[in-house]
């Protein structure tokens, strides 16, 4: 118990006591508070277990960095797993549990730390792999980890997406941000300021300032007036998480509801700030040791204080006012710092020059630290290694680092990215340096905003390679030193090694506060500098982002919408249930599909066909252009004819097929295979600009203004003389089309059949599809038809052996495997696919062919393999399609099998599943093979 | 998420579009006069360079292809224009 709330500081209000409990014990904390505030302030000092060692840790930071604090957060009955304390606001009866561990304070799993010498990086790949990982997993999967989740957690997927243009977006609305963002909106253009904390101001917040002779809160709120005075605005509670092609940048706004916003602006000011570095010694990773940056933070916006006996060890002047703070609040401040050449002594602070702290002392927390040879009592230790620029964006982008001696940092390269940076994210710290820089990046004209204060002074703080003791480089992945030098050892020395060796900066954290130290630390023990050691990649996300963010709307019925039929409705009433096909939601059945199908064979059948692709080929280039995207010339058939065709891809591969209807000269449809409508148009689109006169030959795809209802079977016709349709559609003959009028309603009638009776396909603009269902059921009851669904449907189209591109073919199936060899030993022209036909594989006469099957029993499992029925065993195939047929009673089904041409009549062996069967080979056409039913 | 500009509709969101072909390529024909090797090479063989590349790409909300000139390294756009076709216009 250390951390302490002050009487009267912070921005809390002290009126609203939150309760709330952590790993079971409960406590009080203030609204304003967050949780990692809350907890501080309570003096709890365990917060969670580290990954490896299940060592204790505690509250390191104040934002995204925070490596340690990561809870469940249980609230409103649901449970969020990994919340980071420091970005989470505290709410009223919050159960938070440790991650990684039953108990944060007590952790059976903490023996592990005694394992530590034979735990080294590398040591899980190099022992689990013996006698296979599969076995060690679920053992391993127990102890490690990070949240739980919760089952019933399921957020709601509604989270808009929006898009957003701007003149200049500014990442960061710390002081560099703040004089960037005035500057531009000052010249009228569009601004968007963006943080990722609740408030702007940045390091403001709790370092204060003057700015422009006024208190810092004038400045921040007359930036804001302004920018949302030239039409821009400032989002807080809003992490910027990635940079993208062409400009695009993501971001994430948290709030009442939350927000995902996709950004693009003319120009960028990267002004995320910098990220304070520990320091390096024994036990570095206790309880109590602390970033001082956030010590301050937590003070000034919370009133939460780190401890009462504090040391703070530093090596910059920033550490100063953070000790002065204290003092100031009551802690007793003894300022350690790494150099002679120091800035006076803040009031009531002792400061030592020329000292570190060699380690620290403590078993669950804090309890002295040895410096300089002395020890020193203390409850706190508060650190600052320098800061590290937050460059994570710049980097996205492709931008470069250099590395600054004076700085002490990798700072952008100037040019090597759109971004321009600011501020602390450019190595620039110091209030008035960064107003500075600010106001030129954001296009200022003139002084910039003036603060008072001088830039800071630092000295280069690093790992000593030789340090004693185990000092932590990552304390969530626990990296030790000793760690690095292992890697280093073994050879893993460019830092990408380093990174997957030892999991360096592979936490949830992504190494904000310890990348620096692991690169640092293996330059020392490499002896190359730090630009030679190099940077590991960045990528996005800049902190992790839920998936709801990146999801959207985009979920559920949402994900990948079906299409749905006009006279959907119209089913539901007559009993369909329904099912995807190819896209499109249509009915499976309205009531039993053997039923149906035995129905339509015997009377006749009713079904909708809306979703079959309808192309029109409109121009007098358009014979042209069939012929060549398609494997039958279409430029011989008659006007109020329809021909049955292929459309191959380049490769000689069967693309689709389908029935092209010639309405006149100059205009055609092709209905093309309801799933492939898309592909079939862009085949034709291409050629049509690539190879032919575009001005003379249009494609229109539309499917969707028409409605086609299918009637099919022997008393077809009678049903549509009974429906009122005219007669120049009664008396259609097979494959034959007309355009004509039903009432007043263009009609489209063709005698195409997907089911081997005599068929009828009527198309009417899609306004008017209601009434002629409505005739069309009118017959059906007077006659006693049947309306059928896909299922049934598919059960006739397999009795005919008509096949369906994709389910019986694949993705070798040429069309003389089909049996249409004939277009390519006729055709002299060219067309498209055309050579691949007559390569030595095309040409060869064993190749996989279409066959029918016949065998006893229950149909065949779709997917099984035909194997020989001696010798050893080989897949020769497998069954495409396979249903049982009512109007046959026997099982039919199609298969691709190699050679199967020459194997009709023989019997194969059928394995599906460890079970065996046999069937025999014969013709795809199981029912009416001489098509007699199609000649009425 | 690139930006191509397509010529008939103006700059859309790269997720519109579908790589069509490297550009450039002439089909050889008529079938019985081309190699088995001419053909494959004109079906598999890809470039693909590295920076300056010129590729036909499909707008497919709209159905134009158009020739795409960009850097596949810094992905920038550098032109981008209808097909030009076999027609009248283009001669
Ligand atoms: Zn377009």
């Amino acid at each position: 118990m250390s951390g302490w709330r002050h009487p009267t500081l912070g921005q809390i209000d002290r009126d609203r006591h939150l309760r709330f409990t952590f790993d079971g014990e409960g406590h009080t904390g203030y609204a304003g508070d967050t949780l990692a505030s809350a907890l501080l302030a309570s003096g709890t000092r365990v917060l969670g277990r580290s990954f490896k060692y299940h060592r204790p840790r505690g509250l390191w930071g104040l934002g995204g960095e925070e490596p340690n604090a990561l809870f469940d957060v249980g609230h409103g009955g649901i449970s969020t797993p990994n919340c980071r304390a420091t970005l989470t606001p505290l709410r009223d009866g919050m159960d938070l549990r440790a991650v990684n561990t039953r108990k944060a304070a007590r952790d059976p799993l903490g023996l592990l730390d005694l394992a530590q010498r034979f735990l080294p990086a590398g040591f899980y790949y190099k022992t689990f792999m013996a006698g296979g990982w599969m076995r060690w997993e679920p053992m391993i999967r127990r102890m490690a980890g990070l949240g739980r989740l919760d089952p019933s957690n399921r957020p709601s997927g509604d989270m808009p997406q929006r898009n957003a243009r701007c003149d200049l977006l500014v990442i960061g609305a710390g002081p560099a941000g703040l004089a960037a963002a005035r500057a531009a909106a000052g010249h009228g253009a569009t601004v968007w300021l963006l943080d990722e904390a609740g408030a702007p101001g940045g390091t403001l917040r709790w370092r204060g300032g003057e700015i422009e002779g006024g208190p810092w809160q004038d400045f921040v709120a007359d930036t804001v007036q302004k920018v949302e005075a030239a039409g821009g605005r400032v989002l807080t509670d809003t992490t910027l998480w990635g940079a993208f092609d062409h400009g695009l940048f993501a971001a994430w706004q948290r709030g009442a509801r939350d927000f995902h916003w996709r950004i693009r602006a003319a120009k960028v000011v990267l002004a995320a700030g910098a990220i304070e570095r520990p320091l390096w010694f024994a036990n570095n990773d206790l309880p109590g040791v602390m970033s001082a940056e956030a010590a301050l933070h937590h003070l000034v916006l919370y009133g939460a204080v780190a401890g009462r006996r504090i040391v703070l060890a530093t090596g910059n002047d920033g550490s100063y006012p953070v000790a002065a703070a204290l003092a100031e609040a009551g802690c007793h401040v003894t300022l350690l710092d790494a150099r002679e050449d120091t800035p006076a002594a803040p009031e009531g602070v002792e400061v030592r020059r020329g000292v570190a702290i060699d380690a620290a002392r403590g078993t669950r927390s804090l309890g002295a630290v040895r410096a300089g040879g002395q020890h020193i009592d203390a409850d706190t230790a508060l650190v600052s290694g320098g800061y590290t620029p937050s460059v994570h964006l710049h980097c996205q982008t492709g931008g470069k680092l250099d590395w600054d001696v004076d700085r002490d940092a990798l700072i952008p390269r100037p040019g090597t990215s759109p971004l321009i940076p600011a501020g602390a994210a450019n190595g620039t710290f110091g209030l008035n340096a960064a107003l500075a820089e600010g106001h030129a990046a954001g296009g200022g004209m003139g002084s910039a905003p003036n603060a008072a204060g001088a830039t800071w002074a630092l000295a280069p703080m690093r790992p000593d390679p030789k340090g004693r003791g185990r000092v932590w480089i990552d304390p969530q992945n626990d990296v030790t030193l000793k760690d690095v030098k292992l890697a280093a050892q073994e050879g893993y020395r460019s830092v990408e090694h380093l990174k997957r060796y030892t999991t360096l900066g592979m936490a949830t954290d992504q190494g904000r506060s310890s990348n620096f130290a692991g690169l640092a630390a293996m330059a020392a023990l490499t002896g190359r500098t730090i630009p030679e050691t190099g940077t590991t990649t960045y990528r996005p996300p800049f902190t992790p982002i839920p998936l709801t963010a990146l999801g959207g709307m985009r979920r559920g019925a949402l994900f990948n919408p079906l299409k749905r039929l006009a006279l959907e409705p119209q089913h539901a009433a007559l009993g369909a249930t329904f099912g995807e096909y190819g896209g499109w939601r249509r009915p499976a059945k309205y009531s039993d599909t053997q039923a149906e199908a035995k129905g339509a064979r015997e009377t006749f059948g009713l079904y909708d066909a809306s979703p079959l692709g309808k192309i029109e080929v409109i121009g007098p280039g358009a014979a042209e252009l069939l012929d060549f995207c398609g494997y039958v010339a279409m430029s011989t058939l008659k006007p109020g004819r329809a021909r049955y065709g292929f459309m191959l891809g380049e490769n000689g591969v069967v693309a689709d097929d389908g029935v092209t209807l010639r309405l006149d000269d100059n205009r055609f449809i092709l209905s093309a295979s309801s799933s492939h409508v898309d592909h079939v148009r862009l085949i034709l689109e291409e050629a049509r600009q690539d190879r032919f006169d575009p001005s003379r030959v249009f494609v229109h795809d539309v499917t969707a203004q028409w409605v086609t209802l299918s009637v099919s079977g022997p008393q077809a016709r009678t049903a549509l003389e009974t429906a009122g349709m005219p007669d120049d559609v009664t008396a259609l003959r097979h494959m034959q089309v007309v355009e004509t009028r039903w009432t007043q309603v263009p009609l489209r009638a063709a005698r195409v059949s997907f089911t081997g009776d005599a068929c009828w396909e009527l198309s009417v603009p899609a306004r008017h599809a209601p009434g002629l269902m409505t005739v069309l059921e009118g017959a059906r009851e007077a006659l006693g038809g049947h309306w059928i669904g896909l299922e049934a449907l598919m059960i006739l189209r397999a009795e005919k052996g008509y096949i369906l591109i994709g389910k019986d073919t694949d993705g070798i199936t040429m069309p003389q495997d089909l049996g249409w060899g004939r277009p390519r030993e006729r055709r002299q022209d060219e067309y498209f696919g055309r050579r691949a036909l007559f390569t030595p594989e095309a040409m060869r006469e064993d190749r996989r062919q279409l066959v029918g099957l016949d065998c006893d029993g229950a149909p065949l499992p779709t997917g099984a393999h035909l194997v020989p029925l001696d010798g050893p065993a080989r897949s020769l195939g497998f069954v495409t399609s396979s249903y049982h047929s009512p109007t046959l009673n026997r099982s039919v089904a199609l298969a691709l099998v190699d050679a199967g041409l020459d194997r009709m009549g023989d019997t194969l062996g059928v394995f599906h599943l460890g079970q065996h069967r046999t069937a025999r080979i014969c013709a795809p056409c199981a029912f009416d093979p001489e098509g007699t039913r199609l000649a009425d | 998420m690139q930006i191509f500009p397509c010529p008939f509709c103006g700059p859309r969101d790269e997720t519109e579009f579908h790589f069509a072909a490297e550009a450039g390529k002439h089909r050889p024909e008529p079938a019985p006069e081309v190699t088995d090797t001419a053909w494959s090479d004109y079906l598999y063989g890809a470039d693909a360079p590295k920076g300056r590349a010129r590729e036909v790409w499909v707008h497919l909300t709209c159905g134009e292809f158009l020739l795409l000139t960009r850097d596949t390294v810094t992905r920038e756009v550098l032109d981008a224009a209808a097909l030009p076709g076999r027609g009248e216009a283009a001669t």
